[in-house]
C-alpha cells in the first residue's frame, strides 16, 4: 500500500516538564502514516522523553497525542473526543486514540503502538522463540480462555499457539535469526539482540512502530541490514515507523521526513536534504564534513 | 612452590599464618558469648562463670578448618579449575533423565508402604508423619511459592499469612457448620486467594527488597492479629477439636464402621497417617502439575516475562498488575489447600504454627532449590526439613557429648547455618538451570547467567 | 497533659534506641543495596555482651562507679559488636556481593535465625536481668498529682545518643571514609576506579553499623534491665521501619524515622491498646511502603526505561 500522506500520529504542544527542568518545551509534529519519521538531535534534547510521552511511560506535562487508525476519517472525531475526557474511540472503519491519556500497556495492547528501547530489553534466561511468543501475550490469552480452558487442555488453544509459534518463524527468518530460536536471548551478540527486539516489537502486530537508536553499537554492514529491514517493515506491512537516531547513514537513507529537536525544542522538520542542509540543525548537531572544516576555519579567522 | 595459573599453591607457612589469624579473631569474635556464661544461681541472681574449655575448643576448630582450607581446599579447586570441561551428553544421562520423574514418583508412592511392612505400627509412626507428611507439606508450599517467587520473581516473606488464613478457615468453618474435609478444602483454597488478592493489591507497584518488607509487614500483622482477636481466634489457646479426616466418608478409628473394620484389617493408628501421607501427596502432585501446565499456558510465560524485564513486559502490551496478581492467589490458594490440609492432620492449630520462621524456610526452600525449579524444590525440603528433623535420631551424640545434650536445640541454629552456607556455595539455587516451555529445533536447557532473578 | 509530656519523654528515649540501629539498616542498604535482615539480632547479641561486660566490670572488676562501668561496658560491647558484624559481613555477604539478588537477602536471613539461636544455645533460653543501673529521676513538674519525671537513665541515653550522633555526622560528612562511603552509595564501580577501597569502604560500614548497634544495645539493657535472645526480630523489625519512614539511604531520615516510630508506639500503648502496639508498628510500615516508599527524607526510585 503505497502512503497516502494521511497523518498516523499527530502531536501537538507536547510539553514535559520534571520539577523545575523542562525536557520537551511545546513540541508539535506529524508522523506520517506508511513513512519512517526520524527524530535527531544531541543527546539529552528529549528524544526518548518524547518516546516516553508517546508509548505512556510518563504523563506528559501538557499536550495531545493523537494516534488514529484504520480510515482518516476518524481525525474528524478528534476534537470530540478531547473534550469527552475518554481515552479513545472506535468504530467500524477506523479508531482514535489520546495517548496521553493511556497507561504504557494499554497504549501497547490498544492503539498497537511498539516501541524498543535505547539500552535493549529482552528477557535474557528465554529463549529467542519464547521472546516472541511473549509478545503475542494477548491474543494467546484470549485463546486460552484466560487460562481456564488451556488448564483444561482444550484443543482453540493449542490451535493459536502454533499460528504464534508460526508468526514467530516468519519473523526469525525475516531478521535472519531461524536459527537461534532456542538459544537463550541473553547469550545471543549484540547485533542480533537488536534485530530480535525488532522482530519481537513487530510480532505484537503494531500500526505504529517506535525504534529508539536501532542502530546504536551496529557495524556499517549491519546497519545497511537494519535499512533493509526497516523498508520491508514500511513497505509490505504499511507501518508507519518513528525513529530516533545517530547514524546519519541510517536516517538520511531510509527516512522519509526528519524532525530535529534540541534543548526540548524542534528547529527543523521536513525532507532529509533540507534539514541536511539548514544553518540551525547544522550549528546544532551535524556540523560540517572533514574536508571543509579548513575552509570554515578560514571564512571565521582562526 | 609452583605458582599457577588461579590461585597459588599456598604453601605451609601461609596456610599456618592464615590459619592463626583465623583462629586468633575467632577467639575475639566468640570471647563473649562462648566464653562466658550468665545463669541464674538459687537466689534468683545472674551470675558469670568461665567456659574457657569450650571456648577454646572452638577456636581450635575453626583454626584447623581454616589450615584445611587454605592449605588442601583451595588449591585443590585451583587445579581442578584448570581441568578440561566434560560437554559430550551421553546417552545414558538422558536415559536416567527421562526416566527419573516416573521413577521418583513411584518411589515417594510406595514409600509409606514400605515403611509399614518393614517397620511395623510404632516404629513407621514418626517416619511417615514426621518425616514424609512434613516434608510433603513443606514440597507443597515450596511448589506454591516457586509460583511467586520463582516464576513471577515477586519477593514474598509474608507467605505463611495464606497457610494461615486456609487452616483457620478450614478449623473455623468446619467446626461451626461441620462440612467435611473435601468441601472445606477448595473453600479455603478461595479465602486464601481471595486474601492474596487483597494483600497483593495495594502492594505490587513496590520493587524487590520493599515487596519482600512490606510482605513479611503483613504476614506478621496476620499472626497478631490471629494472637489478639481472642473472640475469633481463641488467641494462643488456639482451636482445637478440628475434626479429623475421614476415608470418604469413613472414621479413622478402632469402632466398628471404622476403617480397620470396615477394611478386614486389624486397627491401626498408622492406617490415618498413610491416608495423611497419600492426600498430601496428591495435593504437592496437583500443585506440581498445575505449575508445569501453567508455565506451557501464557500466563505461565508471562510471569517468567515479568520477572526478566517488567517494563518490556508493559511495552509489549501485558497488564502486569493483573499478571502479578494472578500469582499471589494462585501461589495463596495452594498455601490455603495446605493450609487447610495442616488444620485438619493436626486437629488443633495456633498462632505458634505461623511465623515468621515459616516463611523464611518456605523461601529458603524455593531459593536454595534454584528458583523455578521443580525437582530442586523437592530436594531442598528433604534436606532442610530432613535435614533437621533426623536430628530427633541421632540419639547416639548423647554418648559422645552427655546425656543433657539435646540435638533439637541446635535445629534452628543448624537450619541458619545451612541458609548462610548453601548460598555461598551456590548463589543460584541447586539446580539453576531453565528449561523453557517451548522449542523450535531442540530444548536447550538455558544455564543459570542470563536469567534474570526479578525486581519484584 | 501531664500524662502527654510523660509519653512524649518516653517515646523520645524509645525512639533514640530505634534511631541508632536504624541508622545501621540505612547505611548498609545505602551502600550494598540489601536489608541486613541479621542487624536485629546483632542488636539483640550486643545487649548480651553489654550484660555479660557489666557483670565482670561490677562483681569481678568490683567497680563501684556507675559512670566508669557504664563507659568501659559501652567501650567493650561496641568493640565486640564491631569484631562480630566484621566477621559477618567477610564471612556471609561479601562472597555474594554482585551475584545473585536475593542471595545476600537469604544468607543475611540465615545468619539472622543463626545468630539469635546462638545465643539462646549459648546463654540459655531464660530471660537474663540485672538489677537497676542507674536509679533516680528528675521531677520536671508535678501538676495534678501526676508528677512529670525524666528519669537519669532517659537523660544518660539522651545524652549519649545525641554525642553519638554528631560523632557520626562529623565522621560521614567530613572525613575520608565518609566521602568514600557516599562515593560507593553513587556508583560503586566508578569509586572503584577512582582509588576508592571499596572493599574496605563497606567493611568499615558494617563496623560503624554495628558499633551503633552496640550502643543501642547497652543503652537497651540500661533501660529495661531485661534481655532475651527473642529480643532482636520486633526491635529490629522497627528499626527497620523507622529507616523506611525516614527515607531508606538517609541518615537524618532514619533518626527522625527512629524518634517518629518510638513516639507512636509510645503513644499508641499509651492511649489505645497494648496489645496491639507492634501491630501499629508494622502498620505504620506498610502504609509508608505503599504511600511514600520513599520515606520523609528519601528520592523515589525511578527506574530509567
Amino acid at each position: 500500500m503505497a502512503r497516502d500522506g494521511s497523518t498516523a500520529l499527530r502531536i501537538e504542544h507536547l510539553t514535559m516538564r520534571f520539577g523545575g527542568l523542562v525536557a520537551v518545551n511545546d513540541l508539535s509534529f506529524d508522523v506520517e502514516r506508511g513513512a519512517i519519521t526520524a527524530m535527531i538531535g544531541p543527546n539529552g534534547a528529549g528524544k526518548t522523553t518524547v518516546f516516553n510521552c508517546i508509548t505512556g511511560f510518563y504523563k506528559p506535562s501538557e499536550g495531545r497525542i493523537a494516534l488514529q487508525h484504520g480510515d482518516a476519517s476518524a481525525w474528524d472525531a478528534l476534537d470530540n473526543l478531547t473534550a469527552s475526557g475518554r481515552r479513545g474511540m472506535t468504530r467500524a472503519d477506523g479508531a482514535l486514540f489520546l495517548l496521553e491519556r493511556m497507561p504504557d500497556y494499554l497504549v501497547a495492547q490498544q492503539a498497537r503502538v511498539a516501541r524498543t528501547f535505547q539500552n535493549i530489553r529482552l528477557f535474557p534466561g528465554m529463549t529467542v522463540l519464547e521472546n516472541l511468543l511473549v509478545a503475542q501475550h494477548n491474543r494467546l490469552m484470549v485463546a486460552s480462555g484466560y487460562t481456564l480452558l488451556g488448564v483444561l487442555g482444550f484443543p482453540s488453544y493449542a490451535a493459536a499457539e502454533r499460528a504464534a509459534v508460526e508468526t514467530a518463524r516468519q519473523w526469525l527468518h525475516r531478521v535472519g535469526l531461524l536459527d537461534r530460536a532456542d538459544d537463550p536471548a541473553g547469550d545471543l551478540p549484540y547485533g542480533a539482540q537488536r534485530r530480535l527486539e525488532i522482530a519481537r516489537a513487530m510480532c505484537t502486530d503494531p500500526v505504529l512502530l517506535c525504534l529508539d537508536e536501532p542502530a546504536a553499537g551496529l557495524n556499517p554492514r549491519e546497519s545497511a541490514e537494519l535499512n533493509d529491514l526497516l523498508r520491508v517493515i514500511r513497505d509490505e506491512f504499511s507501518i508507519s515507523i518513528l525513529l530516533i537516531e545517530h547514524d546519519m547513514s541510517v536516517v538520511m537513507n531510509i527516512s522519509d521526513r526528519v524532525v530535529v529537536l534540541d534543548y526540548g525544542v524542534k528547529i527543523a522538520d521536513g525532507q532529509p536534504e533540507a534539514v541536511r542542509n539548514d544553518a540551525k540543525v547544522i550549528a546544532a548537531y551535524l556540523g560540517v564534513a572533514d574536508d571543509e572544516v579548513p575552509k570554515v576555519e578560514a571564512e571565521v579567522g582562526l | 612452590m609452583a605458582a599457577g595459573a588461579q590461585g597459588e599453591r599456598v604453601g605451609l607457612g601461609a596456610a599456618l599464618r592464615a590459619a592463626s589469624l583465623t583462629g586468633l579473631i575467632a577467639f575475639a569474635a566468640l570471647l563473649p558469648l562462648i566464653g562466658f556464661l550468665t545463669a541464674v544461681n538459687g537466689s534468683n541472681e545472674l551470675t558469670l562463670t568461665t567456659r574457657w574449655p569450650l571456648l577454646f575448643a572452638f577456636v581450635a576448630i575453626i583454626a584447623a578448618c581454616r589450615f584445611i582450607h587454605a592449605f588442601a581446599i583451595v588449591p585443590w579447586l585451583a587445579r581442578r579449575a584448570l581441568r578440561p570441561v566434560r560437554s559430550e551428553p551421553s546417552a545414558s544421562r538422558d536415559f536416567i533423565r527421562g526416566w527419573f520423574i516416573p521413577f521418583a514418583i513411584a518411589a515417594v508412592a510406595a514409600y509409606p508402604l514400605a515403611i509399614f511392612f518393614t517397620l511395623g505400627t510404632n516404629g513407621g509412626q514418626k517416619w511417615i508423619d514426621n518425616f514424609g507428611v512434613q516434608i510433603l507439606i513443606y514440597v507443597m508450599l515450596g511448589w506454591g511459592l516457586n509460583i511467586v517467587v520463582g516464576l513471577a520473581g515477586l519477593l514474598d516473606l509474608g507467605y505463611v499469612a495464606f497457610y494461615a488464613v486456609g487452616a483457620y478457615s478450614y478449623a473455623l468453618l468446619a467446626q461451626t457448620f461441620g462440612l467435611s474435609f473435601w468441601v472445606l478444602l477448595p473453600l479455603a483454597g478461595i479465602l486464601s486467594s481471595f486474601w492474596g488478592i487483597m494483600l497483593g493489591f495495594p502492594v505490587l507497584r513496590l520493587r524487590g527488597d520493599y515487596l519482600a518488607i512490606v510482605t513479611l509487614a503483613f504476614g506478621e500483622i496476620i499472626r497478631l492479629i490471629l494472637i489478639n482477636w481472642t473472640a475469633l481466634t481463641n488467641g494462643y489457646a488456639g482451636i482445637s477439636g478440628i475434626p479429623r479426616p475421614t476415608f470418604f466418608g469413613i472414621p479413622f478409628n478402632a469402632n466398628d464402621d471404622g476403617f480397620a473394620a470396615v477394611f478386614g484389617l486389624q486397627f491401626s493408628p498408622l492406617y490415618r497417617v498413610i491416608f495423611l501421607y497419600y492426600l498430601i501427596l496428591g495435593l504437592a502432585l496437583l500443585t506440581c502439575f498445575v505449575t508445569v501446565r501453567l508455565r506451557r499456558l501464557p500466563i505461565g510465560r508471562a510471569w517468567e516475562a515479568l520477572r526478566e524485564d517488567e517494563i518490556a513486559c508493559r511495552s509489549l502490551g501485558i497488564n502486569t498488575t493483573n499478571t502479578k496478581l494472578t500469582a499471589f492467589a494462585m501461589g495463596a490458594m495452594f498455601a490455603g489447600f495446605a493450609g487447610s490440609f495442616f488444620a485438619a492432620r493436626e486437629a488443633f492449630i495456633s498462632p505458634e504454627s505461623f511465623t515468621f520462621i515459616e516463611s523464611a524456610t518456605i523461601v529458603a526452600i524455593v531459593v536454595l532449590g534454584g528458583m523455578g525449579s521443580q525437582i530442586g524444590v523437592v530436594i531442598a525440603a528433604i534436606v532442610m526439613i530432613g535435614g533437621t528433623e533426623i536430628l530427633r535420631e541421632l540419639d547416639f551424640l548423647k554418648s559422645i557429648f552427655g546425656p543433657t545434650f539435646d540435638p533439637t536445640q541446635y535445629r534452628m541454629l543448624l537450619f541458619g547455618l545451612a541458609m548462610v552456607l548453601i548460598m555461598i556455595w551456590r548463589p543460584r539455587g541447586l539446580i539453576a538451570t531453565r528449561q523453557p516451555s517451548l522449542f523450535l529445533g531442540a530444548r536447550k536447557t538455558i544455564a543459570s547467567d542470563p536469567i534474570k532473578q526479578g525486581r519484584g | 497533659m501531664e500524662y502527654f509530656v510523660q509519653q512524649l519523654i518516653n517515646g523520645i528515649t524509645l525512639g533514640s534506641i530505634y534511631g541508632l540501629i536504624a541508622i545501621g539498616y540505612t547505611m548498609v542498604y545505602g551502600i550494598i543495596g540489601m536489608v541486613n535482615f541479621a542487624h536485629g539480632d546483632v542488636f539483640m547479641a550486643s545487649a548480651f555482651i553489654a550484660l555479660i561486660a557489666f557483670l565482670i566490670v561490677t562483681t569481678w572488676l568490683g567497680i563501684s562507679s556507675i559512670a566508669v562501668a557504664l563507659f568501659i561496658v559501652l567501650i567493650v560491647a561496641m568493640v565486640f559488636t564491631s569484631l562480630i558484624n566484621w566477621v559477618i559481613e567477610r564471612v556471609a555477604y561479601r562472597p555474594l556481593r554482585g551475584s545473585f539478588r536475593l542471595a545476600p537477602l537469604i544468607s543475611a536471613i540465615g545468619m539472622s535465625i543463626f545468630l539469635s539461636n546462638f545465643v539462646q544455645v549459648t546463654q540459655g533460653p531464660r530471660n537474663k536481668s540485672i538489677p537497676p543501673m542507674v536509679q533516680g529521676e528528675f521531677v520536671l513538674f508535678n501538676t495534678n498529682n501526676f508528677p512529670v519525671t525524666l528519669s537519669y537513665k532517659q537523660l544518660i541515653i539522651w545524652g549519649v545518643t545525641g554525642v553519638l550522633l554528631l560523632a557520626f555526622w562529623y565522621l560521614v560528612s567530613r572525613t575520608r571514609l565518609g566521602r568514600a562511603q557516599r562515593a560507593c552509595e553513587q556508583d560503586q564501580k566508578m569509586a572503584a576506579l577512582v582509588g576508592v577501597d571499596v572493599d574496605r569502604t563497606i567493611s568499615m560500614t558494617f563496623v560503624i553499623a554495628a558499633a551503633l548497634a552496640a550502643v543501642a544495645g547497652t543503652m537497651y539493657l540500661m533501660y529495661y534491665g531485661v534481655v532475651s535472645f527473642a529480643d532482636g526480630f520486633v526491635p529490629g523489625v522497627k528499626a527497620f521501619t523507622a529507616a523506611v519512614l525516614g527515607g531508606i539511604g538517609s541518615l537524618p531520615g532514619a533518626v527522625v524515622g527512629g524518634l517518629l516510630i518510638g513516639l507512636i508506639e509510645t503513644m499508641w500503648s499509651a492511649y489505645f491498646s497494648i496489645d496491639y502496639k507492634d501491630v501499629a508498628a508494622f502498620s505504620v510500615l506498610v502504609i509508608v511502603l505503599i504511600f511514600l516508599p520513599q520515606g520523609l527524607f528519601g528520592r523515589p526510585d525511578v527506574e530509567k526505561v
